[in-house]
């Protein structure tokens, strides 16, 4: 608990990772309170011809779409979509990856090379056209595009935590508890786990960044939740053909999507420099 | 002793006896997150042309930080206060930075590392590395030739690195160096911890300096190569008239190759004597303390019992006090001023102890 | 002398792979060639050498932390040489390794108290409040207040953190401790303090030691015996006092003259060794001591000198001893 305040407290001396979680928090509350926020709650699924296209007013914030949907309100339960997609697939990946490379990381055996071999055929391709391709096969729905992420994303996890592992496998701490007798099982879910969590924890929130821009290109092009979905991705590739005149239904999504990515990855910055083992180790005694 | 020698060395260097450099009443503090830490105070240190001067205390006792202060290297958050640092002459707390880094740093006082590894380039040859150390060092250079932007690209001239070339090739032979030629052509890691350190002794020395402090030169060093080492850093030194200041947290060390020995103890020196004067007959508590806690055939250990103070907020009166068994209504209350005992012998106590310890 | 060794090792040998840029075997680094000793109960036998002599990784292959290469290793008449898992579980509790640098030894996450309490979660059956009164009992032994429970490694001092290090591995009662440079590091007033703790807490748990040091005055107030190593080999092995009064292997006899001496001549005007060890990739043939042995003669480099009993006790690897 001291860490945890700790943390957020030298997070929020540092203004962009302060700018970051300010994003991140705004999002989160954003996607809870939707129905509440939103002006037009019920615009956002609902076909309203006689308002479409519409440039932004006090009755609309941030214009209307081709339907004549409420561009502020869909963007508001968009950003449900995209935290679920981003969760999720990156949960998902945690899950896979991070036990991986704690095998393959303490096995350097046959083993541990055979899962880092797998990783590596997953890294080399695009992690785009890779999720593309998924997509592609089974079909256009929100299920399909986490079921891509994470396949194309555990594989970062796995080569992080496998090098950490790597490198604390040779720490005098790991080698004193091996030589205690201690079981491997508890050497590495107690020793080795917590101390691989800080570069896991940036990497998450760097990794929730990337997911929603490569959830936003699947869905700009047409791979991600079918159309009435108020998906960001979706909503700047059907505002495509009226660009030029409704900039407006282009602008609002394409923000979003950046001022999120962007939170995410001020945030892994800033979470980088505080959890940084170097700096808390490097503590001389007294 | 070695007044025939130093002779010869030029005008520059002045007749023994005279003192090369004294550090007078300095403070330092360094500014930490919880307060000023008065990491040395009011340190009295004097060290004799062509003498080797120990400078002996445990961790945190302040013998780096007064070293650092004597090269102008003080960490950014310290602050020298107060006192005097000179050196022939000179105060240098009182020299411009420039001249500092231009004349007197590596040049006429020059220094040897504990970690003889970690002061290399890995990257070039230990011959590119002396070339370039002599490029700027050599005593052959004018101090005034070439500073800033213009001295970066200046020439260096070929009798003069002809010259130092020679230098060189003698100086690694003088520290017993196998094979110069093939010697300049390695690179650091390609040497044994006792040959680097040979090499950083030869690196010191080839700018022909007046002092050399040498911080805990044999610390990481076995036994036979760290008695190697000091026989020949002695024997260099005493045969070139250089002083030498050199660190250590072992007394033993500081018996073999000292002429005479400061002992430092929570930024004071606490007593100061020829060598076998210092541990023939110690005087302070501390020292003596300090001497039984060498574990010796025959004698129960004894260790000094409490721990070192802490330099945010030390003991008021004399630093040792809370430690000492000695200490009176007076030594909590006042600080104890310097007492002369007469053969050079100095201490910094209100009760020194007068018999040789048991 | 009648009751049976506690560690027998026998011609223990312990190789690295050296490996070119490509990942290829090129030659082996003997950092063990072949060592015998025995240890009996109760005795703390010194093991002395400068670094690279292996006299690390002869504790730590003895503490199965390396595997070895050849030879036995006999605890408490069994054979633990090669240690499958259940062994090592039976075998660990009982012969403990203490680490040089026991602040390092400690997980910098977990608390002293997580720490301490780890052995007995692992080897015992106690409840936690066994576990508790047990813990709280050794931190007393070992000289520290019961308020540095919930400090973190980092918050302790050099001289604390060599105390909670052996307060961990304590809290199993071992038979057999092997310390390995238990003072390197630490100021004179701190070694002093720390080596009396370790008598005591020899008489206090009847331990038996592995003093493995290059200082050789540390040894000499704290074992019964000193086996001398060099370059993967033990040279000399006698009673303490033997070794530092009637030394008979060459090498042994520069390693004193080599210590300081206060009060006595300077080294800096006797000692006369010259050279450095051998690189133990490729040491010399014969006796690896003859390249910078002052009596070496041209038979030494022919004839790989055995340990032999010269004297009651003593035992020396020199062809002229």
């Amino acid at each position: 608990m001291r860490a945890m305040r700790d943390i957020t407290r030298k997070l929020l001396g540092d203004p962009s990772a302060a700018l970051g979680l300010l994003i991140i928090v705004v999002l989160v509350a954003v996607a809870v309170l939707a129905p509440l926020i939103a002006t037009h709650p019920e615009a956002v699924w609902d076909m309203n011809p006689r308002h479409r296209l519409l440039p932004p007013s006090e009755t609309y914030l941030f214009g209307t779409d081709r339907m004549g949907a409420d561009i502020f309100s869909r963007i508001l339960f968009g950003a449900r979509i995209t935290l679920t997609i981003a969760i999720v697939a990156v949960g998902a990946a945690l899950v896979i990856g991070v036990p991986i490379g704690l095998v393959s990381g303490w096995y350097g055996n046959w083993l541990g090379e055979a899962l880092m071999r797998v990783s590596d055929v997953f890294l080399a391709v695009p992690q785009i056209v890779l999720a593309i391709a998924i997509s592609q096969t089974l079909g256009p729905s929100i299920e399909n595009v986490i079921l891509a992420l994470s396949v194309t994303y555990w594989p970062w996890f796995t080569r992080l935590v496998h090098a950490e592992v790597r490198a604390l496998r040779h720490e005098t701490f790991i080698e004193a508890a091996i030589a205690l007798g201690v079981p491997t099982w508890r050497i590495v879910l107690l020793h080795v786990l917590p101390n691989v969590v800080s570069p896991i924890i940036v990497r998450t929130s760097i990794g929730m960044g990337f997911t929603i821009l490569t959830a936003s290109a699947l869905g700009f092009l047409g791979l991600g939740a079918p159309p009435p979905a108020p998906e960001w991705g979706r909503m700047i590739s059907e505002s495509r053909e009226f660009l030029p005149e409704a900039w407006w239904s282009a602008l609002a999504p394409g923000l979003a999507i950046f001022l999120v990515v962007m939170g995410f990855n001020l945030l892994g910055d800033g979470l980088r420099d505080v959890l940084d083992p170097r700096i808390r180790r490097g503590n001389p005694g007294r | 002793m070695a007044c025939a020698t130093c002779s010869t060395l030029g005008s520059d260097v002045a007749t023994p006896g005279d003192k090369l450099l004294e550090v007078e009443h300095l403070f330092v503090s360094f500014a930490t997150e919880v307060g000023a830490a008065k990491v040395l105070d009011g340190v009295n240190l004097t060290i004799g042309v062509g003498e080797i001067v120990g400078l002996v205390g445990e961790s945190g006792c302040g013998k780096t930080t007064l070293a650092n202060a004597i090269l102008g290297i003080l960490a950014g958050n310290a602050r020298a206060q107060a006192g005097s640092i000179r050196f022939a002459g000179e105060d240098l707390l009182a020299m411009p930075q420039r001249r500092m880094a231009d004349q007197v740093r590596g040049r006429r006082i020059t220094f040897i590392p504990q970690d003889p590894f970690g002061s290399f380039n890995p990257l070039f040859t230990v011959g590119a590395q002396s070339r370039e150390l002599m490029k700027w060092k050599s005593p052959l250079r004018a101090p005034s030739q070439g500073r800033g932007i213009a001295g970066f690209f200046a020439r260096y001239p070929r009798m003069r690195r002809r010259a130092d070339a020679e230098a060189i090739g003698q100086m690694l032979r003088s520290v017993q160096m196998p094979d110069p030629a093939a010697v300049a052509g390695k690179l650091p890691h390609e040497f044994s911890g006792g040959q680097r350190q040979r090499l950083m002794i030869a690196f010191a020395l080839l700018p022909q300096p007046q002092l050399v402090i040498a911080d805990e030169p044999t610390t990481a060093l076995d036994v036979t190569i760290q008695a190697q080492i000091l026989k020949l850093l002695k024997q260099l030194a005493k045969s070139r008239g250089v002083s030498v200041l050199f660190t250590t947290h072992d007394l033993g060390t500081a018996y073999e190759i000292c002429d005479r020995i400061t002992v430092m103890y929570a930024g004071q020196e606490v007593e100061t004597a020829p060598v076998d004067d210092f541990f023939g007959r110690p005087h302070h508590p501390y020292t003596v303390r300090l001497l039984e806690s060498l574990p010796r055939p025959g004698r129960e250990l004894r260790e000094i019992g409490g721990e070192i103070p802490r330099l945010i907020d030390p003991p008021g009166g004399c630093r040792f006090h809370p430690r000492c068994a000695r200490a009176s209504e007076i030594c909590r209350r006042e600080r104890p001023p310097v007492t002369s005992l007469g053969g050079g012998h100095q201490v910094r106590c209100y009760h020194p102890i007068d018999a040789a310890p048991p | 002398m009648s009751q049976p060794p506690l560690l027998e090792v026998e011609g223990l040998s312990r190789h690295f792979p050296v490996r070119n840029t490509f990942g290829w075997k090129i030659g082996a680094l003997r950092a063990l060639d072949g060592v015998s000793l025995e240890v009996r109960p109760g005795e703390t036998l010194g093991i002395v050498g400068e670094s690279g002599c292996g006299k690390s990784t002869l504790g730590k292959t003895l503490a199965g932390i390396h595997a070895a290469s050849g030879g036995r290793i006999r605890f408490e008449g069994a054979d633990i040489t090669a240690r499958s898992a259940v062994q090592r579980r039976n075998v660990a509790p009982k012969l403990q390794y203490c680490y040089q640098d026991p602040g390092n030894s400690l997980d910098p996450r977990w608390t002293v108290r997580r720490s301490l309490a780890e052995p007995l979660i692992v080897h015992s059956a106690l409840t936690q409040r066994e576990r508790d009164a047990r813990i709280a009992k050794i931190l007393e032994q070992v000289g520290l207040p019961l308020t540095h429970l919930d400090l973190y490694p980092h918050e302790l001092s050099g001289g604390q953190q060599r105390r909670v290090g052996l307060a961990r591995i304590l809290t199993l009662h071992p038979r057999l401790v092997v310390l390995d440079e238990p003072t390197s590091g630490l100021d004179v007033s701190v070694q002093a303090s720390v080596l009396k703790l370790l008598r005591e807490l020899q008489g206090a748990f009847t331990l038996t030691y592995l003093f493995i040091s290059h200082d050789l005055s540390v040894v000499r107030t704290m074992c019964n015996r000193v086996a001398v190593m060099y370059a993967g080999r033990i040279v000399e092995e006698a009673p303490t006092e033997t070794v530092f009064t009637a030394a008979k292997h060459p090498y042994t006899q520069s390693l004193l003259a080599a210590i300081p001496d206060i009060g006595g001549r300077r080294i800096t005007d006797t000692f006369a060794l010259v050279g450095e060890p051998p690189d133990p990739v490729r040491p010399p043939s014969g006796c690896r001591f003859r390249t910078r042995c002052p009596r070496a003669a041209a038979v030494c480099a022919a004839t790989d000198p055995p340990l032999l009993r010269i004297a009651p006790g003593q035992a020396a690897a020199c062809l002229f001893a």
